[in-house]
């Protein structure tokens, strides 16, 4: 199977935000700022955000690796390994 | 005695027991939901006589968040909850009332028309008024650490004017006191945030629409609440609850129970023989009359949604000596928020009142109760008039339900509606591993308080480190 690219992972987790964040515009993220200061999202949602990955990719994110999720570039990061196991 | 295992188990479908049930769920786990009564809701659940549909209590959902703001507690929730903001289909209020002896105060749901009643009234303490709200709005009253702190003494070390003080304080803790005359500091900002800041509304169709969205989401998510099925007994091992007992005589193994009914209740559950003493029981108990009248209240001389009336120069928030307080109430007309949907007019009038007075002439003479209850609603049918000036004392219907109403529904001791000044606010039994509280005594209150309580014990106990099993 073809390796994920980055626009790739940043489309599955930025289908996992639009549904938490149901009230925000998520077309405008900008992918090296803080997800927290641009979106609607407290750490209760991030806690979400992990729950989804994991229900919908089977990918966990331990608790100690949350900063990880930061800013979507991060994200993407941190998440396109895993996705490509 | 049947037995069975799960995951987790929620005690209790009010607010906070529904919005937990729907974050387990949510998360995938397995959870057994149990209410004592046949129908959700809790102290904000529905009833029918005739014909008419009734909310229990339902005046106003609190915060209020207006089109276009965000990342307010109600936000909060629903993106918690994942339902959507119009679903609710809020109705703002009007204006709200505080209507003392000699001054009355008006608010809304924009803050800066509250400032400006509180400058004509109260022209030389406006700015002691403002600075208080600095003080708040910097305040944060969620923290689960928050010491208990009384909030008059941070109010006088602001407001020198103790007429000033009352008015504040008299909508506030009648939404949502646990103590007499006072009430915990961070209550206090949570409270003054979700009335003075953000404000009132009415979901269209009241109570229902609200519990309808929360068990259309357990369901679809897979989830059933048991209804009828009372939890007996917290069955507890070496320091850890192991399960519970229900009252079909069923025995449920479970090591994560989160109960919503009450501090000393669930202590009661884990030991049946514990006796609580009256201070820790909460003493404020309410009655509500509900009338329906003909006209609605704004042809009988009122367009307010809700008045805080108090006849005296201070406000008395207690325990009344007498069966219900006649020289304060909540009157609230369900017509005058924005949307009005209904055929009739609705006058629903709340009164102090004394547990204790009421449960014993309950069991002593029914006969007595039902003469008292007449009692009560004609004491409010004239203050009503006092308010309404067009208002002839007719009406098509009543309803009067009093502070045993309350418990038998509900199960909260001594009918306290904001259950025990005792408030666990870390929602933890250190005494017994597993076993958590949310609602009402975690110190959270009101539909959007209970809710918030609800959501956040459960992810802090149950998802944020479970979430990786
Ligand atoms: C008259 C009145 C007016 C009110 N008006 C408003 C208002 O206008 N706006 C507002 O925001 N709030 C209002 N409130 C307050 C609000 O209703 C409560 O703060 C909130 O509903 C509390 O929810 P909860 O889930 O914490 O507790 P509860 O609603 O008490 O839920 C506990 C549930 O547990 C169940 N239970 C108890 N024991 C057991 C057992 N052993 N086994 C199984 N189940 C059990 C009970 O039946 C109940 O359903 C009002 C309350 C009243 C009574």
């Amino acid at each position: 199977m073809a390796e994920l690219n980055y626009d790739q992972v940043r489309t599955h987790v930025l289908n996992i935000i639009a549904d938490i964040a149901l009230d925000d515009d998520v077309t405008s993220i900008k992918d090296d700022l803080l997800l927290r200061e641009q979106l609607d999202l407290d750490s209760m949602d991030f806690l979400d955000i992990v729950m989804e990955l994991k229900k919908r990719h089977k990918i966990e994110v331990p608790q100690e690796d949350y900063p990880q999720l930061a800013t979507m570039q991060s994200c993407v990061t941190y998440l396109t390994p895993k996705f490509n196991q | 005695m049947t037995s069975q295992k799960v995951d987790y188990i929620v005690i209790g479908a009010g607010m906070a027991g529904l919005a937990s049930a729907i974050r387990l769920l949510m998360f995938g786990k397995k959870v057994l939901i149990v209410e004592k009564h046949s129908i959700p809701g809790g102290l904000n659940s529905y009833y029918k006589r005739g014909k008419r549909e009734f909310d229990v209590g339902l005046h106003a959902l609190t915060n209020t968040v207006k089109p276009g703001e965000k990342g307010k507690p109600f936000h909060k929730i629903l993106k918690q909850l994942r339902i959507p903001l119009e679903n609710f289909e809020l109705s703002p209020q009007s204006y709200s009332l505080i209507k003392f002896p000699d001054k009355t105060l008006k608010f809304t749901n924009d803050f800066n028309e509250f400032i400006e009643s509180i400058h004509q009234q109260f022209p030389n303490d406006i700015d002691q008024f403002l600075s208080l709200v600095e003080h708040i709005k910097n305040f944060n009253e969620v923290a689960l650490d928050n010491e208990t702190f009384m909030a008059k003494d941070v109010v006088r070390s602001f407001i020198k004017n103790e007429s000033l003080i009352e008015m504040i304080f008299c909508p506030l803790l009648i939404y949502g006191s646990a103590w007499e005359n006072d009430m915990d500091f961070s209550q206090f900002v949570v409270m003054f945030k979700s009335i003075y800041f953000e404000g009132f509304a009415r979901p269209n169709g009241g109570v229902r629409t609200i519990i309808n969205l929360l068990t259309a989401k357990i369901e679809s998510l897979g989830g059933e609440v048991r209804y009828k099925t009372a939890v007996t007994k917290i069955i507890e091992q070496n320091g850890a609850v192991c399960g519970v007992l229900l009252n079909n005589e069923t025995l449920v193994e479970c090591s994560n129970v989160l109960s919503t009914v009450g501090n000393f209740e669930t202590k009661k559950l884990l030991n049946p023989e514990l006796f609580v003493a009256e201070e820790n029981i909460g003493k404020l108990s309410f009655t509500e009359s509900i009338f329906i009248t003909k006209e609605k209240p704004h042809t009988l001389g009122s367009d307010a949604t809700i008045i805080f009336y108090n006849n005296r120069p201070n406000y008395l928030y207690r325990c009344p000596q007498t069966f219900i307080d006649n020289q304060s109430a909540v009157v609230c007309f369900p017509n005058n928020f924005k949307n009005d949907q209904m055929d009739e007019g609705w006058l629903r009038v709340t009164s102090m009142a004394n547990f204790n007075l009421w449960k014993n002439l309950n069991s002593a003479d029914k006969k007595s109760y039902l003469q008292k209850k007449e009692e009560v609603a004609s004491e409010n049918i004239e203050l009503l008039k006092n308010l309404l000036p067009e208002f002839s004392g007719d009406y098509l219907f009543k309803d009067v339900f009093s502070p045993t109403t309350i418990t038998r529904y509900t199960g909260h001791l001594g009918g306290a509606v904001y259950g025990s000044p005792d408030k666990i606010r870390s929602g933890k039994f250190p005494e017994t591993k597993g076993l958590y509280l949310a609602g009402t005594d975690q110190g959270f209150l009101g539909i959007v308080g209970a809710m918030l309580s609800g959501i956040s014990i459960t992810n802090l106990y149950f998802l944020q480190n479970g979430s990786n099993e």
